[in-house]
């Protein structure tokens, strides 16, 4: 049982935890994450830990509510609790002094941007980063970003703030500017990870994606999260969560993410007809 | 009542629930002997001066005197002389490969020509664990005094469970670290319910809490704490963290939607209740189910699928009968159930839609040859002999290997080239001092005697170990 210390509402529909949870705490990086169950017959579901305080034995969680768990959580008060958290997993990123690092985040992608992009400052390097959303009230985190970004560029599909366009179009304009990428990463919705890791690949930027597969146990037990890198089968559990971006096939992986489309909406359903909140599930992607 | 009365009597046939029946539901099986029968069972050991029986028995269960007691109905006697060497009765008596241990060699077998008649030694087992745990007749031991030593348990498997529960005994302080929510390890997530109640598996872990041992769930070792850190709080630590990385076949589309591993299939089965509709974890119901493997692991997902509601559940393997490892049991209860067998077939290609779904596979048939190092004879493709069958749903049940979590956080053990934690045979001990392995995590995916076999092989040689250190610091 972990206690939930503070909630906060980061935007429509993503709610910042800030969970007690000492041993995660003390042993995660940037780029790990927990797979936690709500209560004690829910699924178990990964997600990244956002930021970390050791001292007080906390660790952030930020979730979007886009199906039956993720809005089950979103109900929780400070002071409820979280039946299981297990972590951190996952391998943490690699953190060094590369030089200019782009870092790229999309949708809920941005809350395990933020370690990262506060890594790779902390180790040195100059970080530009953008940010996509589909319009401004789901942009989340762009005042913490921006704490520990050199440079921050926001776009809109609906040009409701910042730049109207895709962050592949930030990411062309940065570079025929001149700007110089020694390293991207890349965290957001699978289709604009695969647009902007083909983009990379095109300007010869290297660039890790951080992969968001179906999980279960975060163990390598299940197999459930593989993905193909590079013409292998990898488990992004233990394996990942991040890869080399021009090496995963995307397709694949995005195909996978559909597999219980059916069944979570059926649960979805269930539990909005349950507990009949107005949550907005048309925004849930 | 003499030798030869006791030959002529018939096995007692343990009622079970009807195979149109049970596919409908995840209840056990079979029901279990009422004291009558396994009384009447019981008459038919012969008491071998030999004992075959209990060579037969990787942990040498002293069969003959917990039969005895049965016969004479002193069933309290009986389960303590089994618990002298078998920590987990009611779940060895179930899921043993019986009739490749201690029923193999058995006297009244042997006397029939047939393995099938000799004496029910795990059903009788199993009688006496449920009696034990259905009349609460549990007895607390006796527990040393405290050593002051801590023990750490990586894995709550059944090798893990056994190191706990000996140690525990001994006066040490033990701490059990699981990854998962739950404890058994694949007792708990592996095999599913109408095998295995779970019932029975939280009831050997209330009991050795109730002895003291303490279970830390959702802690992985090599994450949570690292194993330095393990080591430095703990006297000694016993790695049984299992053999739960799935294989896969490595052919084409094998990342097609609605192929799983059969960890993954049975995971979210049994230890996420996604047979209950009621759950949130969801799981694909096929209509045609292709397993792919001839073990345990291979029925279990096939059994698993008839009772998701498929319409065709079909075993791939690709020797024949007679090599298939799974226990007899287990493949008379899905043939039963209508599980079809599809031998000396080997997968090629699973095949899909556009969309990217699982419609069928290609299936190369085999011939045997000459046997392999594993004994068995290896099968070689009959060239040219390819076809087609339609499945909605594939499970790779091909086997697993040794989690390399804890080999990866811990470079300075040895593999071997399974993957398997190298240890002195005798004392469990890694080349590290103090760190123990037993279980899958050391002989690959094996069984849950074996597992338990080396958890006390361990234990004691922990026991030795931390007396010593005890007997050097007193000086
Ligand atoms: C390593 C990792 C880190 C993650 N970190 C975060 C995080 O920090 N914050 C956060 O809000 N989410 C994160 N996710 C995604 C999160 O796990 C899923 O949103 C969650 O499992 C959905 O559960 P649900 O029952 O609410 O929705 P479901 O009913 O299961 O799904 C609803 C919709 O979300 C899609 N979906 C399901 N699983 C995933 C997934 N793993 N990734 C993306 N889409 C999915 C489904 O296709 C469906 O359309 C992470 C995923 C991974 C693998
Ligand atoms: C589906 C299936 C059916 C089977 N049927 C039979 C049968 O009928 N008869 C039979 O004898 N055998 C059977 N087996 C094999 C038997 O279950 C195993 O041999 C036995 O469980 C091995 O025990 P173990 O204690 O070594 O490991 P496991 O049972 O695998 O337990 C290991 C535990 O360690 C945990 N763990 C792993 N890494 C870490 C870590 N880093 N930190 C903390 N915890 C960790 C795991 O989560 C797991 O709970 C079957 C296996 C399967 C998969
Ligand atoms: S532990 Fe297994 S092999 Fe030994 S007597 Fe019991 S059922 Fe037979
Ligand atoms: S071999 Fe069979 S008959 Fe002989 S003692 Fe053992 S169980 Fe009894
Ligand atoms: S989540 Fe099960 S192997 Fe990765």
């Amino acid at each position: 049982m972990n206690t939930i210390c503070t909630r906060e509402e980061l935007g429509r529909n993503v709610v910042r935890y800030v969970v007690d949870a000492p041993l995660v705490a003390t042993h995660r990086k940037p780029g790990q994450f927990v797979i936690v169950r709500v209560t004690d017959h829910g699924e178990r579901i990964p997600l990244t830990i956002a930021d970390a305080n050791p001292e007080m034995g906390t660790i952030s969680l930020i979730v979007q509510s886009v199906g039956k768990t993720t809005r089950e959580m979103a109900m929780l008060k400070s002071g409820d609790t979280i039946h299981d958290i297990v972590g951190p997993l996952g391998r943490p990123t690699h953190i060094e002094q590369f030089g200019c690092v782009l870092c790229v985040g999309g949708g809920i992608g941005i809350a395990p941007l933020y370690p990262i992009a506060k890594g790779m400052k902390e180790a040195h390097n100059h970080v530009i980063t953008v940010l996509g959303a589909r319009t401004h009230d789901l942009l989340i985190l762009e005042d913490d970003l921006r704490t520990v970004s050199d440079d921050l560029i926001v776009t809109t599909d609906d040009g409701s703030y910042g730049a109207k366009g895709l962050v592949t179009d930030a990411i062309r304009s940065l570079v025929n500017g001149g700007t110089h990428i020694d390293q991207a990463v890349v965290i957001g919705p699978p289709l604009m990870m695969k647009f902007t890791s083909l983009l990379t690949n095109e300007l010869g930027i290297p660039t890790i994606a951080s992969l968001n597969p179906i999980m279960i146990d975060g163990t390598g037990m299940c197999g459930g999260c593989r993905v193909t890198v590079g013409g292998e089968m990898k488990f992004a559990c233990v394996d990942g969560p991040e890869f080399d971006a021009h090496k995963v096939d995307w397709d694949s992986m995005i195909r996978r993410l559909g597999t219980y489309r059916t069944a979570e909406q059926v649960a979805a359903e269930r539990y909005n007809h349950e507990c009949r909140i107005g949550l907005d599930a048309a925004e849930a992607r | 009542m003499n030798a030869a009365t006791r030959l002529k009597l018939p096995p007692v046939v343990m009622p079970e629930q009807d195979p149109s029946e049970r596919v409908h539901n995840i209840r056990e099986v079979p029901f279990g002997f009422t004291p009558a029968m396994a009384v009447q069972e019981a008459q038919r050991c012969l008491h071998c001066t030999n004992q075959p029986c209990v060579e037969g028995c990787p942990v040498g269960v002293r069969i003959p005197d917990f039969i005895q007691a049965i016969e004479s109905g002193d069933y309290l006697a009986g389960i303590g002389i089994i618990k002298q060497t078998n920590l987990l009765p009611a779940v060895c008596g179930r899921v043993c490969p019986q009739e490749e241990q201690c029923q193999k060699d058995c006297t009244v077998g042997i006397a029939h020509g047939d393995v099938g008649q000799a004496v029910q030694i795990g059903k009788l087992e199993r009688f006496l664990a449920d009696w034990e745990r259905e009349n609460h007749a549990a007895v607390i031991p006796q527990i040393a005094p405290s050593t002051g030593k801590r023990v750490a348990v990586i894995g709550s498997g059944p090798a893990g469970l056994t190191v706990a529960g000996d140690l525990i005994k001994l006066g040490h302080a033990v701490t059990v670290f699981e990854a998962l929510h739950m404890p058994g390890g694949v007792l708990g997530y592996g095999i599913p319910e109408f095998r295995l109640p779970k019932e029975i598996v939280y009831a050997e872990v209330a009991y050795l809490t109730r002895l003291g041992v303490d279970f830390r769930y959702n802690t992985v070792i090599g994450k949570s704490l690292t194993v330095d850190e393990v080591r430095r709080d703990y006297d000694a630590v016993f790695i049984g963290s299992g053999a739960g990385l799935p294989n896969f076949l490595g052919i084409p589309g094998e990342s097609l939607l609605g192929v799983y591993s059969a960890n993954e299939y049975l995971t979210r089965a049994n230890l996420m209740h996604a047979y209950d509709e009621n759950s949130d974890t969801p799981i694909l119901h096929g209509k045609s189910v292709a397993v792919l493997g001839g073990g345990n692991v291979a029925m279990d997902s096939a059994r698993t699928a008839l009772r998701l509601g498929a319409h065709r559940a079909m075993v791939i393997y690709r020797r024949s009968e007679e090599e298939m490892p799974a226990r007899k049991e287990e493949y008379r209860h899905a043939v039963q159930e209508g599980v079809e067998f599809h031998f000396l077939q080997n997968p090629l290609e699973v095949l899909g839609n556009p969309e990217g779904w699982v419609t069928g596979l290609t299936l190369q048939e085999m011939q045997l040859g000459e046997p392999d190092e594993s004994g068995r004879r290896r099968p070689l493709p009959i060239p040219g002999q390819t076809s087609h069958t339609l499945a909605d749903i594939v499970v790779v049940a091909i086997g697993n290997n040794p989690n390399p979590l804890i080999p990866a956080a811990l470079p300075s053990l040895q593999m071997n080239r399974h993957g398997g934690i190298i240890t002195d045979e005798e004392t469990m001990e890694t080349p590290i001092p103090g760190v123990f392995a037993g279980g899958d995590i050391v002989l690959g995916a094996a069984t849950v005697i074996l597992a338990m076999g080396q958890g006390r092989k361990a234990a004691h040689a922990i026991h030795a170990l931390l007396m010593r250190t005890t007997e050097i610091a007193r000086d």
